[in-house]
């Protein structure tokens, strides 16, 4: 079992649904409301994700990073290392491949919110702070924790983007998913199933988490 | 309070723009008073209703409450509905459906998690007989009682307007008129102007001291309800109030003397209320709502000074609980359709029947003449 593997994997995910989760509530709560020019262009752009081969987008990413980018160059002179084969560069490549699977689900559980409803709290005389902290986010709340179980159980199988910008590098970029392509490759397929096992674990107890704190339809009386 | 710039009190709303929703309108609704804006779907009551809380801005506009001026796009003013001290009931109720009935009303309050704000919550829900119920969420009540919550949170604010739309048109008929019962025993204690938005006439008559017929988003006619109904000052108005007797006639004289003026209608000579705006000879449109049409029992002639006595063919019958649409075909010069309402009883004493005659007058105070917008020779009007 690759422990400090296993931890990365962890780590990765953790941070991507902390910065995915305010980053998707404030594009989902505008995709879902906001009407401007350009919208469905944007939504297709962050929708590409889905569709787009992970090596592919890896392959952009790892050129974006790279110490002959802009990017990568400014964020060298910065911190003295590059950005690709970088934890940070990780977690900035997990952030741009989930963002169709955060901000989806929020974006449709925002649209759900009847306008009534938000209008009633404008009437009601309440602030913006307080109808995104008592009304829009707990009526909201089974498309956010769905879009962060989504989010947490893509990030740790994610193989394709996080190989292209990361490497391999133990205890910085080898995550749980290379480990055990790692292991099938040196034939050492009880450690890969001991690892997918534990793999398969934490994505079923991530997703029967979610439908396990989702309301349930209540009663409804008529009349 | 009085409107700085109008000096109106209450509630004052002057709103003009050509799309993409058409508005020319002006409302004014006094402290206390229920203000009922009725019109089909589509003639911009809710529009109205919307740009009054802030929910919508017209091109053009100002709105000034209590004194303050909550819009006026002139001056560059424009509050938000959270600074617009107005309670507002929806079509739907639009109550937060993750909380208490309670905290629904809480959260309308300026400071929601006090002690204080949780016992005048308790005493409003009381106040809308909720007793017991503050505990549950909205699809935990009925249709009525969650109009109850959506009424009670929007008292909560001390509103300085309250804005009703459509309040009553999700719930069954028999919630409905006890609802009537409970608003209208409620606004005995409310101090502020109330306007209700409504395409249904009765609730109107039931519920509001005045009245404004909007039509495509112009205000029509204002007026006391039972006088804008009985008395529409145009053909439009009349159509909108409901009334399907319309005809077209022409002045034959004035008679201050007896009080009336004479029409020239279908070979007849008909005595309508007194209205010396429309000069002799000329042209005009005339209406008569149904309460204005009665059956005459043939071995009782009229005995109003006004009264005008008609025989007619019955053409059409639809039975109601406690009143028939009687329509008939009235006989002279031409056959002139017309609708009346009979109660129940009568129609089986006097056993009407569809193809049988009847004997009917046309009370002369409820004839109610207009201009004549499309003029056709003393015929009915469509």
């Amino acid at each position: 079992m690759d422990w400090p593997a296993l931890s990365l994997s962890l780590q990765l995910a953790l941070a991507t649904m902390l910065v995915l989760l305010p980053l998707g509530v404030w594009a989902g709560r505008t995709l879902a409301w906001g009407r401007f020019r350009g919208k469905a262009l944007l939504e297709a752009l962050l929708a590409l994700p889905l569709v787009l081969p992970p090596t592919v987008l890896g392959f952009y990413l790892l050129v974006a990073m790279g110490g002959g980018s802009a990017l990568g160059h400014w964020y060298q002179s910065i911190t003295g290392h590059t950005l690709a084969f970088s934890f940070e560069g990780l977690l900035i490549a997990s952030v741009l491949f989930n963002l169709p699977f955060a901000i989806q689900p929020m974006q449709r559980s925002f649209e759900a919110i009847a306008l009534e409803v938000r209008e009633a709290a404008l009437c009601c005389g309440m602030s913006r702070w307080r109808i995104l902290r008592r009304i829009e986010l707990p009526l909201a709340w089974p498309g956010i924790l769905s879009a962060m179980v989504l989010t947490f159980a893509h990030t740790l199988g994610e193989f394709g983007v996080v190989l292209m910008v990361g490497g391999s590098i133990p205890g910085e970029t080898k995550t749980i998913a290379i480990a055990i392509y790692d292991r099938v490759q040196a034939f050492d397929t009880a450690a890969a199933g001991r690892m997918s096992a534990v793999l398969l674990g934490i994505s079923l107890a991530a997703i029967g988490l979610s439908y396990l704190i989702r309301p349930s339809p209540g009663r409804v009386q008529h009349g | 309070m009085v409107d700085p710039e109008t000096g109106a009190r209450g509630l004052h709303a002057v709103l003009h723009q050509s799309g993409p929703i058409p508005l020319a309108a002006e409302i004014l609704c006094a402290p206390g008073e229920v203000l009922a804006l009725v019109g089909p779907s589509g003639s911009g009551k809710s529009t109205l209703l919307r740009c009054i809380a802030g929910l919508y801005t017209p091109r053009e506009g100002r709105v000034a409450c209590s004194g303050e001026t909550w819009l006026d796009t002139g001056g560059g003013i424009r509050l938000s509905p959270a600074r617009r001290r107005i309670g507002m009931v929806f079509q739907n109720y639009a109550l937060f459906p993750h909380l208490s009935a309670l905290e629904n009303v809480q959260e309308a309050m300026a400071s929601p998690a006090t002690p204080q704000a949780r016992a005048r919550a308790l005493e409003l829900l009381d106040k809308v007989h909720l007793e017991g119920l503050s505990a549950r969420r909205p699809r935990e009540l009925s249709g009525g009682q969650q109009q109850r919550v959506a009424l009670a949170r929007a008292l909560a604010r001390d509103p300085q307007a309250l804005l009703l739309d459509e309040p009553f048109s999700a719930v069954d008929r028999a919630t409905r008129e006890r609802l009537y019962g409970e608003l209208a025993e409620l606004r005995r204690e409310l101090r502020m102007p109330v306007v209700l938005v409504t395409h249904d006439l009765d609730e109107a008559v039931i519920l509001a001291d005045r009245l404004t017929l909007l039509s495509r988003g112009r205000s029509i006619q204002s007026g006391a309800p039972l006088e804008v109904m009985q008395r529409p000052a145009t053909l439009e108005a009349a159509r909108l109030a409901g009334i399907e007797n319309l005809f077209s006639a022409q002045v034959l004289a004035h008679c201050p003397d007896g009080g009336f003026t004479l029409l020239a209608w279908n070979g007849d000579q008909v005595r309508a209320r007194l209205q010396p705006a429309f000069p002799v000879g000329t042209r005009v449109a005339w209406a008569i709502h149904t309460a204005g049409v009665l059956l005459m029992p043939r071995n009782r002639p009229p005995r109003g000074r006004l009264d005008h006595p008609l025989e007619a063919r019955v053409t059409g019958m639809l039975g109601l609980v406690d009143r028939v649409r009687v329509q008939v075909l009235v006989f002279g010069q031409a056959e002139q359709a017309l609708t009346m309402s009979i109660p129940r009883h009568l129609v089986d004493r006097y056993a009407i029947c569809e193809g049988g005659s009847i004997a009917l007058r046309l009370r002369g105070e409820h004839i109610q003449v207009m201009p004549d917008e499309v003029s056709s020779a003393s015929g009915p009007i469509q």
